[in-house]
This record gives C-alpha cells, structure tokens and sequence, in this order.
C-alpha cells in the first residue's frame, strides 16, 4: 500500500521513472535469463566436485592406496590405452573390482533418492515429504523380509532385491488406487493413505522380522542401509531405471513449478495435473524402488538434499531437481565412504551415517541463513 | 474475440446442486459482473467455465466450441482465471510466479524467451508490482499477493479473464486501481470479462452488465440500474436497503437502512416538514 502510494508521487516527473523501470525490466531480464548459464555453471561445478569426491573416496579404505596410483589404475582401463602395470593385480582389484562400483552405486542411489526427494516435496507441496512419504520403503522393507524368510532358493541373490522392488511399486500403486476420489487423488488422501499403509506394512514386516530370529540382523542391516556387497552388476541392473525416470522427471520441471501454485490455478495454466501427478509419482517410485532394492532403505538423503539445493539455489525446479540429483550423489558417496572408513573393518550402517552427519549439517545450515526454504 | 457462453448448465458438488439450469453469455469488450448472496453459486460457475469443474448437464461453449473439446494448453491460452484466495508458494519471488502465466504458451522443452520476459514485465507494470520482483511472496501483504495473481493472469493473455473476487483483500483505492485496469483492458484489448463480487457498489460502477444470483439461479440481469434495485436486493439478499443514484454518474448506489437510524430520518422528515 506504501509502495503504491510512492509510485503515485513518483508519477510527476515521469520520464525519469519510465527510464528507472526500463532499467529494472533489463536487470531482472538478466538475472532470469542467465538462469539457464546458472544451472549449467552449478551443474559442471558440482559434477566436478562430485568426481574429485568419488576419487578421493577411492583413496581410502582398509588399504590406504596413493592417488596417483588410483588414477593410473583408472587410466590403464580405458580402451586403447596399454599402460605399464606398476602395481600389484590385489590393488587393481581392490580398485576396479570392489571400491569403483560400490561408489558408483553410492552415487546412483544418492542421486535417485535426491531428485525423488525433491519430486516428492514439489508434488506434495510439503516440505516433509521424503521418497518413502507414500509406502515405498515400507513396500520394499516388507518384500525384502519375505525375500530373507521364505525357504526359496531359486533367483539366487536377486530374490531380495526383485521382492524389494516389487514390494515398492505394489505398496504405491495400492496407496494411489485407494487415494483416488473419481478422477483425482488429492495429495492430502495420498499422504493419508500412503501413511495408514504404511503402518499396516510396517505392522506386517515387524512381525516377520521378529520370528525370523536368525535373520534380524540381515535384515536390520538392509533396513538401515548397506552398499557393502555392491558390484558391476547391481549398478547395470538398476542404471537403465534411474535414467530413465530422471530424464523423465527433469522433463516436467516447468510443469512441476506450476503446480507450487495450487491444482485448480495449474489446470488453468494448461496443466493437466492428474497426468502429471501420475507420471511424476510413477518415475519417482520407480527411481526410489530402484535405489533401494539392493542397498536397503538407506533414510534421510531424499529428505534433506532437495533442502540443501533450495536454500543455495531457490525453489526453481529446472534448477531443483538436476542439482539435487547431484547432490545426493555427492550427499550418499561421502557418507558410504565414512561407513566403510570410520571403524574399519567393520562397518557403521550407511543409514546411521547420513542422519548423524546430515542432521547437524542440515540445521547449521537452516541456523545460519535464517528464512523460509520452503 | 472470444465469447463465452453457457446452456442451461447443472453443478454439483457431491449431492447438493449449486446451479441448475443457467445460462449466460459474456461477450468480448464487456466487463459482466456476477452478483448473490454467499453460497449462491458464484466461485462455481468461475470454475465450471474454466473447465476445472465439469457440467453434469448443459454445455459451455468458447466460440461455439465446447471447452471439452478444446485442449487444455489452449484453453488456458484464452481463457484466464483470478481465483479467490489462491494459494501462492512463499519461497517464490514476484517475478518467478508472474512468468508461470507464460506457461500455456511455452513447450515442455523451451525456454522463455525475451517476449515473454516483456509481457510479464508489461502484466506487473499494470499491476504495479515491478519494485516488488525480487520479493520473496512470504514477505508480501494480503493486497500486493492479490495483485501478483492479477500480474500471473494477465500475463497469460487471456481472451477472456474470470475473476473470483480479486479485490477482497483490497483497500478502496487499490480496488479502484485493479477494477479500472480489468475495465480498461476489457475495453481496449476486447477482452470479455466476466467478475463475481460482493461489493454491489463496485459492482454497479464498473461493470457493464450484471447477473444477480439466487441459490444458482438467475434472478436479474441487465445493466446495473436494472438490476440493482431496493426490491431486487431485498429479494435476493433479504436485506433492507435505499438505492441512490450516483451523484456524478447516475449508476445505482445500495445504502444499508440501519434499524436504529430510522427514528432520527423521522425527526429530520418532521423538521423539514416544520420549516416548509
């Protein structure tokens, strides 16, 4: 109301003013449009930044082994290069064959967790909301415990895995037949229903995992979260799937921030919400159920990269969700390699480790900029 | 020009029928305003013509087409809402929720480009938002969040805008700011527009024409001195009112009768009655 009446005043000398505001209509021209420079500025930093991570986090373990050996190491395996071998086959080993891929898998369930967080959070407008807000942990734990218990052998290690996953994806779309009203599901159904299944499941697993005496602790240790018996496999099984569920979810970033609005204002942006709720809800499922199915329900990396991005980045989602991705790549490599590093060599469950370091961070980081991320 | 058009259309809501069988008309150039009681059927009848809530009989037709049968891409390229109370995300600036009105004219893979950038900074210049682009909507009043939904609608360039009372929140001289750029644009830019509001002051200065509703019907239609009348406004609203002219223009002008000042206008009637 002040700012109105000041305009009015500044009304007489006019000229000045329109002169004043073709200035600021080119200013803010300029800060939107370098948001695309922007995001591929953070995007190259971070990447950056998060393969310095990885090869260093190659460095350390139960056998310290020298940078430059690891990056000769690295060198030698790439096509057409014939490098002398200064190091034993054991560190080639150790390298290429355990630590690589378990970081890689570090990084694509990270970078999985974190978009679908961030998906997550814009879809529900909430800032709460974590990957596993409607059943898809609760789907998975349970499928993984039927998977440890049944007396079953055939699938050999992959029938925990494939039970996992399909326990995800089953527990959702439950959640997303029982929230629907006619043609929607309006998220508040979503969440409620998501959490009543939740409990149910939850009741269920609870239940198994305590008659399964000899099998708690495996079971426990999936729910917590491990990468320990990551491999090239695993990471070919579950890539295909997070590609394909980001390229589809970075797709509908526009749309995603329409819908900060509310459903009926989106609609009436050209937004057809119910679709775009479906596929949003589909690919991010799918992501999580991926990341999840073989190194456990690993907590709080879904929740707090998206917050991190937020507030260095602003609520844009074209900026959102790609730089959470990496993010939580980055988020999950380190706390992976903390948990296989700290009291080596046995190991702190990958799980304990994101919210013992990324609690504090996260509140020193609310702390200190002191306004409203969400 | 778009012109929009209901036939006779039933909404409902679960069981209870909010509007049966109405039909109207707004035309290009036209400012309708929508007038009734709370819960006569108003916030519905905005929805169902911007295809949010969909007819259980009757049709809507933009052009002579039925809106089902026109994409909602295009859709929100014509038609452009002001809802009541809509619901903004506080972490947004001015300018980021402005430039969601270029949204129905963007691809899913293209940027904005410098037009769009210009229509939204026109659309806040006329809203007179510009000094607040780069606040963060948390930190806005209830009346400058209203004026950047206004900013967000006109930055869709609608052919035609629906406003669910976009000056509630609103002091007198804002409403006459918002209510005199609406009228402006219906007029200049052929725009038809169609308004739902309480104030049947406001009303009866701004608008051109002005359906009064009761319980989801039409009870009066016509220009605001046709409509706005005592007897109309008892009827509908069961209130007892004076109905003036305007003093410099003519339109109709609703004054409450207050019970209690009745006694001391009967004084004044007996002295002026002893001075002649």
């Amino acid at each position: 109301m002040k700012n109105l009446e000041s305009d009015k005043k500044l009304d007489i000398p006019a000229k000045e003013n329109s002169e004043g505001e073709a200035a600021n209509m080119a200013r803010e021209f300029a800060t939107y449009s370098s948001r695309r420079l922007l995001l591929i500025v953070s995007i190259c930093g971070l990447l950056a930044a998060c393969v310095i991570i990885a090869l260093l986090a190659l460095t350390v373990g139960s056998v310290g082994i020298p940078f430059k050996t690891v990056w000769q190491v690295l060198i030698s395996h790439l096509p057409f290069v014939h490098a002398q071998a200064n190091w034993s086959a054991v560190t080639d080993m150790i390298i290429t064959g355990i630590r690589l891929p378990r970081i890689l898998l570090a990084g694509a369930v990270g970078t999985a967790l974190g978009t679908a967080g961030a998906t997550y959070q814009g879809l529900f407008r909430n800032p709460l909301a974590d990957p596993y807000l409607i059943g898809v942990a609760q789907g998975a734990a349970l499928g993984a415990v039927l998977g440890f218990i049944v007396p079953w052998t055939f699938g050999g290690s992959y029938l925990i895995p494939v039970m996992a996953f399909i326990g995800a994806v089953a527990a959702v779309s439950v959640v997303y037949l029982i929230a629907r009203v006619g043609k929607t599901a309006p998220v508040t159904t979503l969440i409620l229903a998501g959490v009543a299944i939740g409990a149910l499941l939850m009741s269920v697993t609870s239940y198994f995992t305590m008659i399964s005496a000899d099998k708690v602790r495996s079971i426990l240790s999936w729910m917590m979260g491990n990468l320990s018996y990551a491999g090239w496999d695993q990471l070919g099984i579950i890539t295909p799937y997070i590609v394909v569920g980001l390229a589809v979810i970075f797709l509908f970033a526009r749309p995603l921030n329409v819908m900060q609005l509310d459903e009926d204002q989106a609609e009436q942006l050209g937004i057809n919400v119910e679709r775009t709720k479906i596929i949003l809800l589909g690919a991010a499922t799918l992501i999580t159920a991926a990341a999840v199915c073989f190194v456990g329900t690993i907590g709080f990396v879904g929740i707090i990269v998206p917050h991190i991005v937020r507030l260095i980045w602003g609520p844009d989602h074209r900026l959102l969700l790609p730089l959470s991705a990496i993010m939580g790549a980055i988020l999950l490599i380190l706390a992976d390699t903390a948990s296989r590093t700290l009291m080596a060599p046995s190991e702190i469950p990958v799980g304990v480790i994101t919210a013992f370091i990324g609690a504090p961070f996260f509140l020193f980081l609310l702390r200190r900029t002191k306004k409203a991320v969400f | 020009m778009a012109k929009m058009e209901m036939q006779n259309v039933t909404l409902t809501y679960g069981q209870r029928s909010v509007v049966r069988e109405l039909s109207l008309h707004i035309y290009p150039g036209e400012l309708l305003g929508l007038v009734g009681p709370n819960g006569c059927g108003k916030t519905s009848i905005i929805k169902a013509l911007s295809h949010v809530l969909i007819p259980d009989a009757g049709r809507i037709l933009l052009d002579g087409q039925e809106l089902g049968a026109i994409s909602r891409t295009e859709l929100a390229r014509l038609i452009g809402v002001v809802p009541q109370n809509p619901s903004l995300p506080d972490t947004f600036t001015v300018f980021e929720v402005a430039i969601l009105g270029r949204n129905p004219h963007l691809g899913l893979l293209s940027g904005e480009t410098a037009r769009d950038m210009a229509v939204v900074w026109q659309a806040m210049e006329k809203t007179g938002i510009t000094h607040l682009a780069k606040r963060r909507i948390g930190e806005l009043s209830g009346g400058e969040k209203q004026r950047v939904t206004i900013a967000r609608v006109l930055a869709q360039e609608p052919q035609v805008i629906l406003m669910d009372e976009p000056t509630a929140n609103l002091d007198i001289f804002q409403q006459m700011d918002i209510l005199d750029l609406i009228t402006g644009m219906c007029r200049e830019k052929n725009t038809a527009g169609l308004i739902a509001i309480h104030d049947l002051n406001i009303a009866a200065q701004y608008c051109t024409r002005i359906i009064m509703l009761k319980n989801g019907q039409i009870r009066a239609e016509g220009m605001p001195k046709e409509v706005v009348t005592a007897e109309n406004v008892r009827e509908v609203f069961g209130a007892d009112t004076t109905v003036y002219p305007h003093p410099e223009n003519n339109l109709p002008m609703v004054l409450p009768n207050t019970g209690c000042r009745h006694s001391g206008n009967g004084n004044k009637e007996k002295q002026a009655n002893k001075v002649h």
